[in-house]
């Protein structure tokens, strides 16, 4: 096990984007890697994807592997599990951070059968714990009921994908440099059976959720479809978007993609307008890392009028149009 | 209380049941409030077997009979009495063809019948011809291997969206009520076409239109059973569907009661919840007994009837022949007047029930927010469908004078 | 075309409560059902069956009472069902519990080839949404996880869209493949009587970890690579300031001017 050295993250790249939750993981590797004494190291497979190195370091990666390749351009979970548990095997990494998105969820479960370790899942906290070094992740199940701690004593890398916006983004420091290690792509061994045919982009209008700064979700107490349309204008007013609890979304009110929470997405805006949502735990999971949480209900005893930092008890078709009136 | 007495009607109760709550529950007011046909609950329908409740197991029904559908449409409409139509107004639909038809029309209409890949409808009212049939004015004239309809049918349920009409024509007009005849007539064929869309009280979500014929060349392996005979079918299906009106009937009534008795309980006034107001409290217990007695009464005659229903389908089949004559081998007696005494005494019933409750929620209950209103205006059509309740009362009396005539008392 | 879907017994999340003193789940009491993500799994197989015609198997790993999930997919549209039992999966992490599985699937598939393996997004339990790509990488076949459509099932292929955070990828994969659902694939049916008679008979196959082959080495809690050290609850903030006002319309000024205040908006 002496011979399993450093922390990695996965750098996420899709469509020649470097996902945002490569600084979070780099802000949460840093903690790993220092408590081990270690190198952070990032990992960037795609193509074109060399060019994200020095902001990777700029974020605190001392060291990035980068595969870069064609066959690497889009997403199939044999071409990049199989790169990466071949890097695994090259390089020994100790732990192993990728992001809990849906490429990272299911790029980690399959690379960790290939590389025959263990994998903990969506984990909200990551710790090194002192007395052997092993790492801790801390993660919700059971809905959020209940938080479990999960460690991998006995094979290396502890692999471990970390729930988007857990952590914050890793601050940046101008010219800060390291080193980069590229590793070639074995076009005989890299191999799927499966065939990437298109992207289609969200046709959704709005913001998208991990990027809006104000969201204003609704709940069953919209009671209707059109209930919407009005959260819309406060959220056009407010410069964000909005976002739904699992009841309309289950309703057929508004689509999937729009769904907070533990089955949805998880969003981290400076405001979170709840409207008529009751903030079952499940929900609270998805909007909690809000700055701010404004709830709007007509029930006063319900969850979310404690969970949240300000509680307007009232009727949201009473209260939403009052406050836009109120900012014009 | 459970009427069922066999795990098929149980688990007829029990799946209809959730299927109410999952499936129609949350689309009922939308699909009220918009009078449109819902083809994601037809889908619904479809997956879980309710067009096939009925039938046997060939042509991949369940196996069940009058009950089973009885007890379906109760508990569907417990809940949306007019979404409840898709597979009520089918069945209402292929009722007279399953008795009628040969084993080889079943052959071709049950399969699909069974699976709901095809709805029916029955088409029998026309603006001259409600309450009294006998009037009806379509003709049905025979030309070679076809008979060539002509004429209008209104107010026909779950029109334009069914697949099959069976439609009561006049294929011997010189003959007059001798010559009304069954024809099962297809969606799309050349001259069959739709006309005004009813705007209705109740049941809005089932779409109710005018079916005009001009010059509609049926087939004559359409035809069901033999000519002149229609009436007869026409009777014998009455027979078998008033009970599942009457249990419709029913389902409404638990269903204004369902969401009565929690209101009433919860809503506070002079500081103490209304159901313990004695003037309110008994004016439920009244609607709860008879809403239980117009159940004891239809489960007690669709029981009977499936005593003889059963036995003759299943003969049907082992001896290709009708089940309209396997069920005159069994017995050959009439159930018009239970039928007739179980819709009256349901229809009735649920019109009480419905208005009264609306009547102990107050103004909550007169807005379209809360479902009662719906179901005062959905109670309304059991009334009327299939026979008015006055309709109902003709052939009680009927039926009892001449029990007694032929008692000579 | 023979469809295998993947299923788990879980606690009905509505139910489920935490211990607060000992931050343990109270299991007595608790209803089980079917996980609600393979409700959908379930559904797209019998969907897909309908269409082209087939065999749809279902598979679970659990103790014996996890019999019901197997009958009560019966119920809901499936032919063939599978229960994998024994005290030696105990405790399994995703990474053994998944071996089991994958083994269990040679097991099927030897008796009638297995063209396409259906797991839902996760379970609501443990909520990892593992299994299906590990699954797959067991047995050494491509997978997509996130499915939100299946475009095309061929004779030789599906084509199905997966879920991205910025839309929606299109791939084909040739059988044998694993895909995991998200729930906009399917809409599950309510139970037909039929189905609820048929699954109160029908047999249900039961292996043990001998029965399919697999190393015991790799399975139980003994063996399996992860381990809960610690559970407990979730902390929660109760420091809500409830804003005051006669009215909606006095309320409604009042936040705003709080938000501003507070340089929220």
């Amino acid at each position: 096990m002496k011979d399993w050295k450093n922390v990695w993250i996965f750098a996420e790249v899709s469509r020649g984007k470097l996902s945002p939750t490569a600084y979070e993981l780099l802000n949460a590797g840093r903690g790993l890697a220092d408590a081990l004494g270690e190198k952070l190291c990032a990992v960037l497979l795609g193509k074109d994807v060399k060019k994200f190195a020095a902001d990777l370091f700029e974020h605190g990666a001392d060291l990035v592997y980068v595969c870069d390749a064609p066959q690497l351009e889009n997403y199939l979970d044999d071409v990049y599990a199989k790169t990466l548990s071949a890097m695994i095997k090259a390089y020994k990494p100790n732990k192993f951070l990728l992001p809990a998105t849906n490429m990272g969820r299911s790029l980690s479960a399959k690379t960790a059968i290939f590389a025959g370790t263990g994998l903990t899942a969506d984990a909200t906290e990551v710790v090194i714990n002192k007395e052997d070094g092993q790492l801790h992740a801390t993660r919700p199940t059971f809905g959020g009921n209940l938080m479990a701690t999960i460690t991998c004593a006995h094979t290396r890398p502890e692999m471990c994908s970390l729930r988007p916006m857990a952590y914050a983004k890793a601050p940046r420091t101008e010219g800060r440099k390291g080193e980069v290690v590229e590793f070639a792509f074995n076009d005989k061994e890299f191999t799927s059976l499966a065939k990437f045919l298109k992207f289609i982009k969200s046709e959704g209008e709005g913001l998208d959720l991990s990027e809006a700064e104000v969201i204003v979700a609704g709940g069953r107490g919209l009671g209707k479809p059109e209930g919407f349309a009005l959260l819309e204008k406060l959220a056009k007013r407010l410069g964000g978007t909005v976002a739904a609890s699992r009841a309309p979304v289950d309703s057929g009110w508004i689509e999937y993609r729009r769904q907070i929470g533990l089955t949805g997405r998880t969003v981290k805006p400076k405001l979170y307008i709840a409207c008529g949502i009751s903030g079952q735990i499940q929900h609270m999971a998805g909007c909690s890392g809000a700055d701010v949480i404004v709830a709007i209900n007509k029930d006063p005893e319900a969850p979310i009028m404690k969970l949240a930092h300000y509680a307007v008890q009232g009727d949201l078709y009473d209260i939403v149009p009052a406050m836009l009136e109120a900012l014009n | 209380m459970d009427y069922a007495i066999n795990e098929m009607e149980q688990e007829t109760l029990n799946a209809t049941r959730e299927l109410a709550q999952k499936k129609l529950k949350p689309l009922r007011a939308e699909m009220d409030a918009k009078e449109q046909f819902s083809k994601e609950m037809y889908e619904e329908f479809r997956k879980s077997g309710m067009f096939g409740l009925w039938l046997p197991e060939k042509y991949g029904g369940l196996g069940g009979g009058i009950t089973c559908l009885a007890m379906a449409f109760e508990e569907l409409s417990r809940v949306c009495a007019g979404l409840a139509l898709t597979p009520g107004t089918t069945a209402l639909g292929a009722i007279p063809m399953f008795l009628a038809a040969t084993a080889e029309q079943r052959e071709r209409w049950c399969y699909d019948l069974a699976s709901g890949k095809k709805l029916w409808a029955f088409a029998l009212t026309e603006p001259e011809a409600g309450s009294d049939a006998t009037a009806l004015k379509t003709t049905a004239l025979k030309d070679g291997d076809y008979y060539v309809v002509n004429g209008t049918k209104h107010f026909i349920s779950t029109g334009k969206e069914a697949d099959f009409y069976t439609v009561a024509v006049n294929t011997n007009p010189s003959r007059g009520a001798r010559g009304i005849s069954l024809l099962v007539i297809e969606k799309g064929t050349p001259g069959f076409s739709f006309g005004k869309k009813e705007e209705k009280m109740g049941i809005r979500t089932n779409p109710t239109y005018e079916l005009i014929f001009e010059n509609v060349r049926v087939p004559k392996e359409n035809l069901l059973g033999s000519e002149g005979r229609g009436l007869l079918y026409v009777q014998e299906t009455l027979d078998y569907s008033r009970p599942g009106v009457a249990a419709q009937a029913v389902g409404i009534a638990q269903g204004a009661l369902d969401e009565t008795i929690p209101y009433l309980r919860t809503r506070k006034q002079f500081g103490q919840p209304i159901i313990t107001f004695q003037a309110l409290g008994h004016k439920v217990a009244e609607l709860a007994a008879k809403t239980e007695a117009g159940r004891a009464l239809v489960y007690s005659i669709t029981h009977r009837m499936d005593e003889e229903f059963l036995p003759a389908v299943k003969a049907a089949l082992e001896n290709g022949t009708t089940v309209h004559d396997e069920l005159k081998k069994i017995k050959g007696g009439r159930w018009t007047k239970y039928s007739a005494m179980a819709k009256l005494f349901c229809a009735n019933t649920a019109m009480e029930v419905a208005d009264e409750c609306v009547t102990l929620c107050g103004g909550i209950a007169y807005m379209r927010d809360f479902p009662l209103e719906k179901y005062m205006r959905d109670a309304k059509i059991t009334q009327i469908y299939e026979g008015t309740v006055h309709i109902q009362k003709n052939e009680i009396i009927s039926a009892l004078t001449k029990e007694y005539a032929a008692k000579g008392e | 075309m023979h469809i295998l879907a993947c299923v788990k017994q879980t606690p009905k999340s509505d139910n489920v409560k935490i211990d607060p003193a000992t931050g343990c789940l109270i299991r007595s009491g608790a209803e089980s059902a079917m996980n609600p993500f393979d409700e959908y799994a379930l559904e797209e197989a019998v969907t897909l069956k309908e269409q082209l015609g087939g065999t749809v198997s279902v598979i679970t790993m659990g103790p014996p009472a996890a019999e019901n999930v197997l009958r009560d997919s019966i119920a809901r549209g499936a032919d063939k069902v599978y229960q994998l039992g024994d005290m030696a999966f105990a405790g399994s992490d995703t990474w053994s519990t998944s071996y089991a599985l994958s083994k269990g699937v040679e097991k099927i598939n030897s008796l009638e080839k297995v063209d396409l393996i259906i797991c839902g997004k996760q379970t609501n339990d443990s909520d990892t949404g593992h299994i299906g790509p590990q699954i797959s990488a067991w047995l050494g076949i491509p997978n997509a996880a996130f499915v939100r459509r299946v475009v095309q099932a061929g004779d030789k292929s599906i084509v199905v869209e997966r879920l991205t955070e910025d839309g929606t990828e299109v791939l084909e994969l040739p059988y044998p493949c694993v895909i995991s659902v998200v729930k906009e694939i399917s809409n599950p049916r309510v139970r037909s009587v039929k189905g609820r008679m048929a699954a109160k008979r029908a047999e249900v196959t039961k292996w043990t970890a001998d029965d399919i082959g697999a190393d015991k080495t790799k399975l139980g809690v003994k063996n399996c690579p992860t381990r809960v050290v610690k559970s407990f609850a979730p902390k929660r903030d109760a420091n809500a300031v409830v804003v005051e006002g006669a009215n909606g319309k006095e309320k409604a000024a009042k936040l705003v001017e709080l938000l501003k205040e507070n340089k929220y908006i």
